[in-house]
């Protein structure tokens, strides 16, 4: 198992470097570099020195050592706008954003899932209908227009829940999140559904279609002939098989709502890494855009890595195929 | 009633063939499955219908949104219903700048629409094309554009085109650009996976047999079998393009706001939307909402339709 | 069996009795008639072999039995007299709890029927826990001997493995460790052997014809392979196009069959054909279970086919404890 492991990390970091290494060539080929290091606003003359003090007039391949090496020590260029390194800046909001991507997984498996199952299960009855069409009418929702939707009623009309921000937050076992506060649960209910809305569609399909192929195995005829109640059929032959298949699709969906929080960010003003973004693009913040394109796909390696590391432990078939049988 | 042939073998019942109806071409049966669901059917009519309405827009609208000339900024933010100074009614009210929300919309929905379809036409061209050579030629060729596909359908579309944008900058081509971009692997690798798929069948075999060209062999045998299933596919990537344009624009980075696609749309009565003036941000909505869902629905039906395994 | 424990055996109250089963499939492109008047017993400690080729349907004979039939079919008339009850008309929960205790099932491809994600004592504890309760080391403990009395050596490694990481033979044999386990009445096999190699498949027929007799538990065999069901079952009954076509001894039925269909079956297996002629085979193909002719199933592709064939023959019996559904069977050379 660790050789296994270990295997994983000697690929994921021949990933990351050549990921590097186009984001590196990638961003020179398109633009002109020194703007993504240099404040434009600045005096000529101060732009001269800056080209010189940041080696931009060497050659191309020294740049990209330099940024590497630079990379590698955590610096990634500073902010205009705030004056602090981008990484920094980036890593500070990082945490609400996970905390907003991870909350809005959870209701979404929470509530997929048993749909999701009931649809598979009694494909023909009304309810699991509904459901299916629902699903459509969920795919295809606009995240963004149900956000302002949502704020609507529930901030607007009702009053129940407010419209933007995020809660108080407490710490517990070194983990900082406004998850631990009523507050925080208050503020993060909204967006986090909004976020969930994306997702849920996905998993009751992707459950629905799981149970189907599932009832069709000889195994659940198998545990039926044996006189096993349905609930053990259901819950521990059904559902063990089909957690495979939508644990590992909805782990690397994960990335996908970190990269979507961009918009919920932007709706409810959460303070996260995507509402970062947009302003860095609307107000030029350039070496931010680059710190947040290399740490999203740092994540995104990272991401698939831990679900490859979730399918061997799921699957005693992957999982033994190394030891002899 | 069963015949005995003459070497005493049993043959499967026929059915009677004195009623042969009309030849049934493919095209037929295609549209006689899609038509059995009530669903689908009113899918296909909305979406119809939504093209009516954006192709006829500057017929049936009673003010052309972007002359500036015919819009009052007094008639600004007026609730639905109301009767504007130009003497004609403002069905769902007017948004921030006075423009008449329904011709707003149509004019909206037929940019939405057009950047959504020509970005997804671009894509389904570059994307089949990249698919169909992987295939045809293989190799190290097939495996390097392989991996390119991969790498890009690795990270989220809206990521990419967030990229994108941020290093080319704003305007109408260089949106299409982004949206092409995220969305030509798709079409790749599904054209590649058929398109492999079809080669293995006997009928190529028999072509190249033939000595046609490659050429050919692609266009003229392949491309016909791939065609279905690029259909089905090219529907839903129209809508996800609709989708994320909507999304670009709404965030500020999409469309330029001279020319207003629904998403600009939404958001611009996003401010007025605290106050409790919903109707600005939510007709919009409904419409993307309503446009979505009909190439969504008729894009399902027509995969069910297609796949051979979920026929009887 | 000799004639005298044979007489006994059929005295006694059969373990199974069916009675003019009928299954059918309601499908889009019309009503598959799978089992069309099916009827059978089984006695205790008897081992009945249903014979027939693919399509015929004996699984669904064997599902019906159980009440695994799933629409779009259903068990459509006739009646399963099982320990006083008809399986029929018995509520699901009840049924439920005569499965894996009272009849048991075992099916073709062991890598399919254990669930793959579980461990094999997880699957062999849940089907004693489900009918009987003790406590969990108690039925571990059962799980454990009943593997070793299939012959399987070091049964606690075993149990312990997941079930890719034994062999095929193996897999069988912990189905049929699970089958017998609560000691059932009667177990049902469909086609165990199917899938396996030709020199494991003599095994575990050896061990299942031994744990049958060591536990008088009675056993429906089916199979496609006259050859295995031969040296396996006391009586043999041979289904054709979703009737039984002819039933008796197994000695009897093999060596002087009486339906034209049983002597084809026969005559085709490539032992029984002289070196260098051309196999014998049936003419035709099986017919579709959906637009049947009326009249005799086999009609088409018998030799002896004439005029009267053209009405469905009923059931006869025309020597002691043989019955054939034919006009004509081939009496001669049979013994009475």
């Amino acid at each position: 198992m660790t050789a296994y492991i270990l295997r994983r990390l000697m690929q994921t970091a021949v990933l990351v470097a050549v990921m590097s290494v186009i984001v590196f060539f990638g961003i020179h080929i398109v633009g002109d570099p020194i703007w993504l290091l240099v404040n434009p606003q600045m005096d000529q003359k101060d732009i001269e020195a800056a080209v010189r003090a940041l080696g931009l007039d060497r050659p191309i391949w020294e740049q990209y050592f330099h940024f590497v090496s630079g990379a590698l020590r955590g610096d990634l260029g500073r902010s205009f706008i705030f004056g602090e390194p981008a990484l920094t800046v980036i890593l500070q909001r990082m945490p609400a954003t996970l905390e907003l991507a991870f909350t809005a997984l959870v209701m979404a498996i929470a509530a997929g899932i048993p749909l999701g199952l009931y649809a598979g299960l009694k494909p023909d009855s009304w309810v699991s209908k509904t459901i299916m069409a629902g699903s459509i009418v969920g795919f295809s929702l606009p995240t963004f227009w149900v956000g302002l939707m949502l704020i609507m009623v529930f901030a607007v009309m009702l009053g129940w829940l407010p419209s933007t921000g995020r809660g108080a937050t407490a710490t517990y076992l070194g983990i900082t999140s406004s998850l631990f506060t009523l507050d925080g649960l208050r503020h993060i209910l909204l967006p986090a559904f909004n976020l969930a809305l994306l997702k849920f569609s996905l998993v009751i399909r992707l459950t629905r279609a799981g149970a189907r192929e599932a009832l069709q195995q000889d195994y659940i005829k198998f545990a039926r002939a044996k006189g096993l109640s349905p609930r053990r059929i259901v819950g521990v032959h059904l559902l063990k098989n089909i957690l495979i298949p939508v644990a590992t699709v909805v782990g690397l969906e994960f990335g996908n709502l970190v990269a979507f929080s961009v918009v919920t960010e932007t709706i409810f003003a959460w303070p996260g890494m995507g509402k970062l973004l947009i302003n860095a693009i609307q107000s030029l913040d350039r070496p931010v855009i680059v710190a947040h394109l290399i740490i999203i796909v740092l994540l995104f390696v990272l991401i698939n890595f831990l679900v490859d590391v979730l399918y061997t432990v799921l699957d005693p078939r992957v999982r033994i195929g190394a030891k002899a049988a | 009633m069963s015949v005995v042939g003459t070497h005493g073998e049993a043959e499967i019942e026929r059915p009677p063939t004195g009623t042969a109806a009309a030849p049934e071409t493919p095209l037929r049966r295609l549209m006689a499955d899609y038509f059995e669901s009530r669903f689908a059917t009113a899918a296909f009519v909305l979406l119809v219908t939504i093209i009516a309405l954006a192709l006829l827009a500057p017929l049936i609208v009673p003010q052309n949104p972007y002359n500036l000339a015919e819009v009052d900024v007094l008639d600004s933010r007026l609730p639905p219903g109301t009767k504007g100074m130009a003497g004609y009614t403002y069905w769902l009210g007017t948004d921030g700048a006075g423009r008449d929300l329904v011709s707003a919309m149509l004019y909206g929905l037929r940019i939405s629409l057009a950047v959504g379809v020509v970005s997804c036409l671009i894509a389904t061209v570059i994307g089949a094309a990249v698919g169909l050579i992987a295939a045809y030629v293989g190799g190290r060729t097939e495996s390097l554009l392989m991996r390119l596909v991969d790498l890009q359908l690795s990270f989220p579309a809206i990521l990419i085109a967030l990229i994108l944008i941020a290093i080319l900058g704003k305007g109408v081509d260089k949106i299409i650009i982004a949206l092409v971009t995220v969305q030509w692997a798709y079409y790749a690798r599904t054209v590649r996976g058929t398109a492999l798929a079809e080669m293995s069948k006997d009928y190529v075999e028999a072509a190249r047999c033939l000595g046609l060209s490659h050429a050919r062999i692609l266009f003229r045998q392949i491309l016909p079998n791939v065609l279905p299933l690029l259909i089905v596919v090219a529907t839903v990537q129209a809508a996800h393009a609709i989708a994320l344009e909507a999304t670009l624009s709404f965030l500020g980075v999409g469309l330029p706001r001279t020319e207003p696609s629904l998403g600009l749309l939404i958001s611009n009565g996003f401010e007025y939307m605290l106050s409790g003036k919903y109707w600005i941000s939510f007709f919009p909505g409904v419409v993307l909402l309503a446009t979505i869902m009909a190439i969504n629905l008729v894009g399902d039906q027509l995969r069910d339709v297609l796949n051979p395994r979920l026929k009887r | 069996m000799t004639a005298a424990v044979e007489a006994e055996v059929v005295n006694r109250a059969p373990t199974l009795e069916v009675v003019d089963l009928k299954t059918h499939f309601f499908t889009k492109a019309g009503v598959v008639r799978a089992v069309d008047g099916v009827s059978l017993r089984v006695a205790p400690g008897e081992v009945l072999g249903l014979v027939g080729e693919s399509g015929c349907g004996k699984s669904v004979t064997g599902c019906s039995i159980l009440g695994l039939i799933d629409p779009p079919g259903r068990i459509v008339s006739g009646r399963i007299a099982f320990a006083g009850l008809d399986l029929v008309r018995l509520p699901e929960d009840e049924l439920r709890s005569l499965r894996g205790r009272r009849i048991a099932m075992i099916f073709q491809d062991p890598m399919m029927t254990l669930n793959p994600v579980l461990r094999v004592d997880t699957q062999m504890v849940e089907a004693i826990l489900a009918h009987r309760r003790m406590p969990h080391g108690e039925a571990w403990a059962l799980a454990r001997d009943a593997l070793a009395q299939v012959g399987i050596p070091s049964p606690e490694r075993r149990l312990k493995s997941y079930p890719h990481e034994l062999s095929g033979g193996m897999r069988q044999r912990v189905a049929i460790a699970t089958a017998f386990i609560n000691k059932p009445d009667l177990v049902i096999a469909d086609e165990p052997t199917t899938a396996l190699d030709v020199t494991i498949q003599a095994q575990i027929l050896h061990e299942a014809q031994e744990l049958c007799r060591r536990t008088g538990t009675a056993m429906i065999w089916i199979s496609h392979d006259l050859a295995v069901v031969s040296s396996l079952a006391d009586r043999i009954a041979v289904m054709y196009a979703g009737v039984i076509v002819e039933e008796g001894r197994a000695s009897d039925v093999i060596g002087a069959p009486l339906h034209p269909y049983t002597r084809g079956l026969l005559g085709s297996v490539p032992s029984a054909n002289a070196r260098g002629t051309r196999l014998a085979q049936i003419p035709g193909m099986t017919p579709s279970l959906i637009n049947l002719a009326p009249g005799c199933r086999f009609r088409a592709r018998c030799p002896r086919a004439d005029a009267e064939c053209t009405s469905e023959p009923a059931i006869s019996e025309p020597l002691a404890h043989r019955q054939v559904r034919c006009w004509r069977p081939h009496l001669e050379g049979a013994m009475p």
